[in-house]
């Protein structure tokens, strides 16, 4: 089984008139259980690559297929349930509700797969205690630290069970001590949940905890280090 | 998602802005109890002059000379007493016909002076008003053919010229003549403004002479049953057009009263319910602004949502049910308001206040539908948001 299979990917925008070719051609594979980082300077196409992989958005031309399943076959609404059931996702500024208490943060990605609360907030509890948050249940946004809201949107990211965890830059927005607690976390689920983590960041530091480095320039993949 | 936990979400994200949703529900709040209070006056208006003119009594069918026209002063009457007994025949049974001549006349007991509409009538009143008796009696057959000076008067008259003594037998004193009281009338309030409690009744031979007049002002039947009284004024018209054919008649029947001011009414009603509308109209505009504000300023977590999972329907319901929500609370509230002001309007001013369930069902109907109306709109572009677009929003 592979997470990602990604044959001759394109995405190009219209700007004012002017055509922007994002990604222009990328071949890309994953597997189940991955650790990989894509790597490349702002402009290089990689965030536009995570949308991409994580279906947010959908690619101009060529063949992606997630967990074996061809997007382009889907339409916005089975794009939607297909993110809820393979994908977790983790943002650089957290993206966390504010005034909703970190539990029902967590939660929130079963409401929409139609789980019932009891249920929800069991599994949210477990997600939570899984990152070291056992503490924190009850706690808004606002009353925790940084790294404390990363580990919560990372419980949030694996609540249901996804195939992979898509982080961008992840570590961004904390100081070294957090970034090295986000990424021990990460590196833990990899090795003992086996979820496949795919990685964005511009840092090389970060990236090398990866086993695989994905590095994109252009558009294109320029280098696949394994 | 389940639908009970779009209406949670719902409910959190107006709890979390509860200044902005308590304002924005003002609008529906003013226009739905609008509605409802408009309403209740107008239907209050429309049930008083109802009762008022059932009140008058059943059946009634009223002859006079002329055209009913309001906007003019009433034609001078030609019909004398001659002509009622005319009317007595056609009719068939002259007990249930009846006679008016009116002047407003001053009467007099002792020291105590009051200016009432003196009518001269006959026995048969009864028998076509409802017109019951507090003491004494009606006028008689006798009283009429013998012109007596005796007089039944309304409650009001009674109550102000002989206070709480029993005014039968005694005597008063009308346009300077004296006069025998035999009878008080209940209290029966008025009917058109015509104070009918302000009246004292004298036989009509004695009133044609008190005045110096041969004229009757008009007639009044009392039909036997609700399906012959149009038949029977058609019939009484056409007699007395034969009779006199250079003159017009018209006979005025309660059904036609009620018809015309009915039609007067209800549509003052519609009028004050429109105008109230177009307020809940404002309200609903309200939301829809609202809702386009919030729409934009979540615009991150709506791509977050989406991002989880939530489809297109999920987020277009959050919002539109946030906006149902909206207008149907606010119209609850103004259901709540509308009917403790009609109340408060009923109790406290001489304006009559009638709650309609009607208003209230359609006002709530309204208000959902204003809601899912103006909330469609800005619920559309949350669903439609591109997760991409919407996640990268600052």
């Amino acid at each position: 089984m592979t997470a990602f299979e990604a044959a001759g990917l394109t995405r190009s925008y219209q700007l004012e008139g002017v055509t922007v070719d994002a990604l222009r051609g990328v071949d890309l594979t994953i597997g189940d259980g991955e650790f990989a980082a894509i790597l490349g300077p702002s402009g290089s196409g990689k965030s536009t690559l995570m949308h991409l992989l994580g279906c947010l958005d959908r690619p101009t031309s060529g063949v992606l297929k997630v967990g074996g399943v061809d997007v382009s076959t889907l339409d916005d609404t089975k794009l939607a349930e297909l993110r809820n059931q393979m994908i977790g996702f983790v943002f650089q500024s957290f993206h966390l509700l504010a005034r909703t208490s970190a539990l029902d943060n967590v939660a929130l990605p079963l409401v929409y797969r139609g789980v019932a609360k009891a249920d929800r907030r069991k599994r949210a509890r477990a997600a939570l205690e899984a990152v070291g948050l056992a503490h924190r249940l009850d706690h808004r946004p606002s009353q925790m630290s940084g790294g404390e809201q990363q580990r919560v949107a990372i419980a949030r990211a694996l609540v249901g069970d996804p195939q992979v965890v898509l982080a961008d830059e992840p570590t961004g927005n904390l100081d070294t001590r957090n970034g090295e607690e986000v990424m021990g976390l990460l590196e833990r689920l990899n090795a003992d949940q086996g979820v496949a983590i795919v990685l964005v960041t511009h840092e090389p530091e970060v990236a090398n905890r990866a086993r695989r480095q994905i590095h994109v320039r252009d558009g294109l993949i320029e280098r696949d280090v394994a | 998602m389940r639908t009970a936990e779009a209406f949670r979400m719902a409910l959190e994200a107006l709890r979390v802005n509860r200044l902005r949703s308590a304002l924005t529900m003002l609008g529906v709040i003013i226009g739905v109890s609008a509605v409802v209070i408009l309403v209740a006056i107008g239907t209050g208006a429309k049930d008083a002059i109802e009762d008022e003119i059932s009140g008058l009594g059943s059946n009634i069918i009223l002859v006079v000379p002329g055209q009913l026209n309001f906007q003019a002063a009433p034609t001078q009457s030609r019909l004398d007493l001659g002509d009622v007994n005319y009317v007595r025949r056609v009719v068939g049974d002259p007990s249930r016909v009846t006679v008016s001549v009116q002047s407003g006349e001053n009467i007099r007991v002792g020291r105590n002076e009051a200016f009432v509409t003196v009518v001269g009538t006959d026995e048969n009143i009864p028998n076509v008003f409802e017109r019951p008796l507090k003491r004494g009696r009606y006028l008689t057959e006798t009283d009429i053919d013998t012109r007596r000076r005796v007089a039944v008067l309304g409650s009001e008259v009674s109550q102000q010229l002989f206070g709480d003594l029993d005014p039968v037998g005694r005597q008063a004193t009308i346009a300077g003549v004296r006069f025998r009281v035999v009878g008080v009338y209940e209290k029966v309030g008025a009917t058109f403004g015509v104070a009918r409690d302000r009246e004292t009744h004298i036989p009509v031979t004695t009133a044609q002479r008190l005045l110096g007049v041969e004229r009757v002002n008009g007639i009044a039947i009392g039909a036997s049953g609700p399906d012959v009284i149009d038949s029977l004024g058609q019939k009484v018209v056409d007699a007395l057009t034969a009779r006199y054919p250079d003159e017009k008649f018209s006979a005025v029947t309660q059904t036609q009263l009620l018809g015309t001011i009915g039609t007067v009414l209800g549509m003052l009603t519609g009028v004050l319910a429109a105008i109230a509308g177009i307020s809940l109209l404002v309200g609903g505009v309200g939301v829809s602004n609202i809702m386009l504000v919030s729409v934009r300023e979540r615009t991150k977590e709506i791509g977050l949502r989406k991002a989880l999972g939530a489809r297109q329907r999920d987020v277009l319901g959050q919002f539109l049910i946030e906006a149902v929500l909206l207008t149907t609370i606010g119209g609850t509230i103004g259901i709540a308001l509308g009917v403790g002001g009609s109340l408060l309007i009923e109790a406290l001013s001489p304006v009559p206040a009638s709650i309609t369930l009607w208003s209230i069902l359609l006002a709530f109907g309204v208000s959902a539908v204003v809601g899912v109306f103006f909330g469609v709109a800005p619920a559309r572009r949350a669903g439609r948001l591109d997760p991409v677009v919407a996640l990268r929003a600052e």
